[in-house]
């Protein structure tokens, strides 16, 4: 191999005592790390092409293997960091744009991580959900501008509803970009716990559809496998403007991940990039996106809610509270933490802002604008447990939709290069051979479990509080206390510092 | 009844750690990987293969047949159908190692045992102890799974 400038990212210690040269690591990477010598007569490992999965040291059974970040060092230098460093050499080498798998991982502050959540204490006390009821239905949708109760209880037409036992849903992640086996583990995930899936822009494949009535279904600006079939057999229309991890950016599957699956479910010729452009070409003006969701209300006879999503960026209230008067049923903000299958690094890692902040500003916009009661908010963007659900609930949010977390339930260990296609884990990936590393069985419970499990816990941070229905903590920042926040970032959060 | 270990091969990723703990569970450290390799001079083989082709990988080991050719074709009446476990069993004293059966069972799941005296080894569901057996609790992707039927007639 000819030199090369860059160097191996991790080391990998294998402990030969306890190498009982099995070959399941060989097997398992498909980076062709791992390899058995015959004239060493040895196994053999090739460290550059590592990208630390944990594939091998998951599978291996006699936990002989350790991956570790290498560590040659580079000299210490606050202002040229290593990945700064390696990153030239690369573009050096290549002449080509960077590209990265998931989420922003940049050191800024995690708001979530700077709010505290309240207890009662003595007065209106807490409740034990393991003795009284704590409700955490949720309803996605318009909300009517007035209500009439008769002897029936509520008269007339109210406006189509998602209904989520949890208000957690799974974002919107295509088949092309994740595996169908990924994909239908989430959806079946999602019909088990109550909740929603989001099918991204990708279309719906045969054996998903049974689980077409728990799903989003996306209109992208490529319309991939839009059609009026495929609208009509969601639960809800989503228009995706933006996507959090690369704001004003487009989507793009390479041509290698359309095979004769994706290129039916997309509706696109075989082997061809699936190029959703950054603009829509029929949206320039508010005027225009109200055009387009009134003409997806109209194909499905206003039956399902139709939503809009943006990336959070710096004018996201403005953005937000047009969506609103342009009709959108529900606005969906999605932080610069988002994860993604394939963006540039530089999008990513520096365009968009915090989801915190954006919530805020939009709730608190929408709220002075007296709109807010119209439209469900859902974010997303990087939450990671139940914790940061309440948070969100408590800043204005209706629902949080999560991807990143979704994904780590099913085995993606972070390793950021879904882009490559090569997903040890068989998620971001559509090779068959992978693909089937995810046992849509399996797959299922582990996703289930995970939305039982943060259940669980937000009925006990509900009762902990004191409130016994999540409609109750809605909006409710006087719930939340800031910690090491600066006067301006509480203002917007309109948060109260701890001890307030 | 009868029982015997089914592969699902939409989901079998050809890890072949089914093997690994097959062997494990018939050495003399039958819970420990580690020192069953390490320390068990004799070790066993397999009695469970995975075979693969391109993106094709399943894993097969005796199908504890309802007509089995391997309990016709052997010459002792070492290969018999144990009725209470419902199983293939062979009874190691009466093997000659002629290996009429290696031959004549159509899935390849009998092979010779290591070590002098060689015998013919083959899937016992793990001594048939009603412990699920060691390919089945130890497959990563629970791609195995043990099949229970009635036998017919
Ligand atoms: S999987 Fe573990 S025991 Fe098996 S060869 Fe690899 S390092 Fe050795
Ligand atoms: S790429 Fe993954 S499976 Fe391969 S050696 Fe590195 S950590 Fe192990
Ligand atoms: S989905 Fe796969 S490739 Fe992407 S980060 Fe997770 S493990 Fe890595
Ligand atoms: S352990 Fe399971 S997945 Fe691995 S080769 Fe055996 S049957 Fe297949």
């Amino acid at each position: 191999m000819a030199i090369t400038m860059k160097t191996a990212s991790y080391k990998i210690i294998r402990d030969h005592d306890r190498c009982i040269e099995c070959l399941v690591c060989v097997r398992q990477c498909s980076n062709g790390v791992h390899r058995w010598d015959e004239d060493y007569m040895c196994l053999v490992s090739d460290e550059a092409e590592c990208v630390n999965c944990h594939r091998c040291v998951v599978f291996c059974p006699t936990q002989a293997l350790n991956v570790v970040a290498s560590p040659l060092d580079f000299k210490t230098n606050a202002n040229w960091r290593k990945p700064d460093i390696e990153q030239i050499y690369l573009q050096a080498e290549t002449g080509g744009t960077l590209l990265v798998g998931m989420g922003n991982d940049r050191p800024y502050p995690v708001y979530w991580d700077h709010l505290l959540l309240n207890a009662s204490q003595v007065t209106n006390p807490s409740i034990d959900p393991l003795r009284e009821p704590v409700e955490l239905k949720t309803f996605i949708g318009r909300k009517p501008d007035t209500v009439h109760f008769g002897s029936e209880g509520v008269e007339g037409e109210f406006p189509p509803q998602l209904e989520l036992d949890v208000p957690v849903m799974f974002s919107a992640m295509s088949f092309g970009s994740i595996s169908l086996n990924a994909q239908k583990s989430l959806a079946r995930a999602a019909v088990e716990t109550g909740i929603y899936w989001n099918c991204g822009e990708g279309g719906l494949h045969p054996e998903v559809r049974p689980y077409a009535d728990r799903a989003v279904v996306q209109v992208a600006s490529g319309r991939f496998g839009v059609s009026v079939d495929y609208l009509k057999s969601g639960a809800a229309i989503e228009i995706k403007i933006g996507q959090g991890a690369k704001p004003g950016i487009g989507g793009h599957l390479p041509g290698e991940k359309v095979g004769p699956e994706v290129s039916r479910t997309r509706m696109i010729p075989l082997g061809t990039d699936a190029i959703s452009p950054a603009p829509h070409h029929d949206i320039y003006s508010i005027e225009d996106l109200r055009q387009l969701i009134f003409s997806l209300k109209e194909a499905t006879e206003y039956a399902k809610p139709v939503g809009v999503k943006i990336a959070a960026v710096h004018n996201v209230a403005a953005i937000a509270s047009g969506s609103v008067r342009a009709g959108a049923d529900f606005l969906v903000i999605d932080g610069f933490r988002g994860g993604t299958g394939a963006a540039p690094l530089r999008i990513r890692d520096n365009i968009g802002i915090p989801i915190e902040l954006a919530l805020a500003a939009v709730d608190s916009r929408l709220r002075e604008e007296g709109i807010r009661n119209t439209v469900s908010l859902v974010v997303a963007g990087g939450i990671r447990n139940s914790a940061d659900v309440v948070k969100a609930i408590a800043l204005g949010a209706d629902a949080v939709y999560i991807g990143t977390a979704a994904l780590i339930a099913l085995g993606c260990h972070m390793c950021q290069k879904c882009y490559q296609g090569k997903c040890n884990w068989g998620i971001a990936t559509t090779n068959p051979y992978l693909t089937k590393r995810v046992n849509p069985e399996v797959g299922a419970r582990r996703a289930a479990n995970l939305i039982r499990a943060w259940a669980h816990e937000i009925k006990e941070m509900l009762g902990g509080m004191g409130i016994n229905a999540i409609e109750s903590l809605r909006g409710n920042r006087l719930h939340l206390r800031g910690i090491g926040l600066g006067p301006k970032e509480l203002e917007i959060l309109q948060v109260k510092a701890a001890g307030e | 009844m009868r029982r015997r270990i089914v592969c699902n091969f939409d989901v079998c990723i050809g890890c072949r750690l089914c093997e690994v703990y097959c062997i494990t569970s018939h050495s003399r450290f039958p819970h420990d990987v580690l020192k069953a390799f390490k320390l068990d001079g004799q070790r066993p083989v397999p009695r469970v293969t995975v075979e693969e082709e391109g993106v094709l990988s399943f894993s097969v080991s005796c199908r504890h047949c309802q007509e089995p050719e391997c309990t016709k074709s052997c010459l002792t009446g070492a290969l018999q159908l144990d009725a209470e476990l419902g199983i293939i069993k062979v009874e190691e004293e009466r093997c000659i190692g002629c290996w009429t059966c290696v031959v004549a069972c159509p899935y390849g799941a009998i092979r010779p045992s290591p070590g002098e005296r060689k015998v013919a080894v083959k899937c016992d569901l793990c001594g048939g102890t009603g412990e699920v057996p060691a390919c089945v609790a130890n497959c990563p992707n629970e791609a195995l799974r043990m099949e229970v039927w009635v036998e017919e007639g």
